[in-house]
């Protein structure tokens, strides 16, 4: 066998290889019966009994932009100051320190765009395009957005509209190009930056009753949801770093109690849309806020370096 | 070197095919099932599949009180009506689009925040012995404060 034959039998190899790779990877994710690889056990175990006959098992987090609309809608106060400077973009150089900052700087140009901070949204926006072009994420945030975003900068709506399809387009590619790990960790970023914002804006003299504290008490809810997005991509090297660093953030969970009442659903005439009736309780105290917040601003603080 | 040619030629289709379908899935979302969240915010999550009938998928996730949220299913024309089931944390049934005419969306708003299962299943419509029909399906959530 020459030279040119040996060099194109190895691109042979190469591309068969890829195509039934990135072919399998489209199939929507199937797993079989031994697939779930739970390393640390959940709450309600039961709950995730059923998937094995799923076809495709979507573990979905709170979005950036829902993550700072629970925020503002608490009545939290926004503070530039706490969000990852516009600055430390040139630090970030690996995919690993690019998907998680990706995450991050969504968060907090969703956060920037509900507090109508022109400035910041613009900036934020550019930043959070640094990232998905370093990923080689194509058109998440093409030129035209960024152009539509200065002309709309004062309507919230547009502005909304615009961040949510920059990140549907980021997660999109990255699932549509057999990269689900990147899209992870890229989740798994704006979801610690909404806890890190939450937990950053608790007023410690106003704790009790605080409906900030309300909607970090609710994150309990999404931690296990992670872990199992997580786990469903482990192997990957960066994937099972996060698995260890929300483990710790699930083990402080785990010390609070939530309780609650069945859930009822009642059709409501006047609002058209169904109501889910139940009452909540928790037992969060002040000792185990504090250790929260400081795991979760230690992980943050790792991410943004 | 001409069985090379032709693996070359069959691993590209296989590329092109797969991006393909992942593009038109990305497209059929956007086109057709974020319209169908009106007024509400859509909360940029992505998530698309192609299925056949008789398939299934899960989607798991925390909804908050004091939000109103609209989900919304879509599934290909060439496919039979998809339904869905939306289950609490001990798998009590909430709403069943089946009980609804297979409508495509549902509105709900929470009293406290949850962590829900949504279990989606294509049809099935073909006859015995006859290719079942595949599309994608997509799942979409808005919200807005209450």
């Amino acid at each position: 066998m020459n030279k040119v034959s040996i060099i194109f039998s190895r691109i042979s190899v190469w591309l068969i290889v890829s195509a039934l790779l990135v072919a399998s990877c489209k199939q929507g994710g199937k797993r079989s019966k031994d697939d779930g690889q739970a390393t640390i056990p959940r709450d309600n175990a039961a709950f995730y009994d059923d998937i094995k006959k799923a076809e495709k098992i979507f573990y979905t987090l709170p979005s950036p932009l829902e993550s700072a609309m629970l925020i503002k809608s608490a009545g939290a106060i926004f503070d530039d100051a706490i969000l990852n400077p516009t600055e430390n973009v040139r630090n970030y150089i690996t995919n690993r320190s690019r998907a998680l900052n990706l995450g991050i700087y969504t968060c907090d140009l969703s956060f920037a765009s509900l507090y109508d901070q022109t400035q910041l949204i613009i900036d934020y926006m550019s930043a959070a395009k640094s990232m998905a072009d370093g990923l080689g994420i194509l058109d998440a945030v093409a030129d035209e957005d960024i152009t539509k975003l200065e002309e709309n900068i004062h309507d919230t709506e547009t502005i909304m509209d615009i961040v949510s399809q920059t990140y549907l387009n980021s997660n999109s590619y990255l699932e549509d190009n057999g990269q689900p790990a990147i899209a992870a960790i890229v989740l798994t970023g704006g979801w610690i930056e909404g806890l890190y914002i939450g937990t950053q804006l608790i007023d410690m003299k106003n704790f009790e009753n605080n409906e900030l504290v309300v909607r970090i008490i609710d994150q309990k809810l999404s931690v296990d949801i992670l872990l199992n997005l997580l786990e469903s991509n482990s192997g990957h090297p960066v994937v099972d770093e996060l698995i260890l660093q929300v483990g710790k953030i699930k083990r402080v969970f785990d010390k609070i109690t939530l309780t609650t009442t069945p859930v009822k659903a009642e059709y409501d005439q006047p609002s058209n849309m169904t109501v889910l009736k139940s009452e909540v309780k928790s037992d969060l105290t002040l000792e185990v806020f504090k250790e929260l917040s400081a795991i979760v601003a230690e992980i943050r603080n790792s991410f943004i370096k | 070197m001409r069985i090379f040619k032709v693996i070359v030629a069959a691993s590209l289709i296989i590329l092109a095919s797969s991006a393909s379908v992942s593009g038109q899935c990305k497209a059929f979302a956007k086109k057709t099932c974020l319209p169908e969240l009106g007024s509400y915010t859509h909360d940029g999550n992505y998530h698309a599949v192609v299925l056949s009938e008789g398939e299934e998928a899960e989607l798991y996730k925390t909804f908050y009180s004091n939000m109103e949220y609209r989900l919304s299913i879509c599934g290909e024309e060439a496919l039979p009506p998809v339904e869905f089931i939306v289950y609490d944390a001990n798998r009590n049934v909430l709403y069943s689009s089946r009980d609804d005419s297979f409508a495509g969306t549902w509105d709900f708003r929470l009293e406290s925040s949850q962590q829900l299962r949504i279990h989606i299943k294509v049809g099935t419509a073909s006859q015995p012995g006859t290719t079942p029909a595949s599309g994608c399906v997509s799942i979409m959530f808005g919200f807005r404060i209450k």
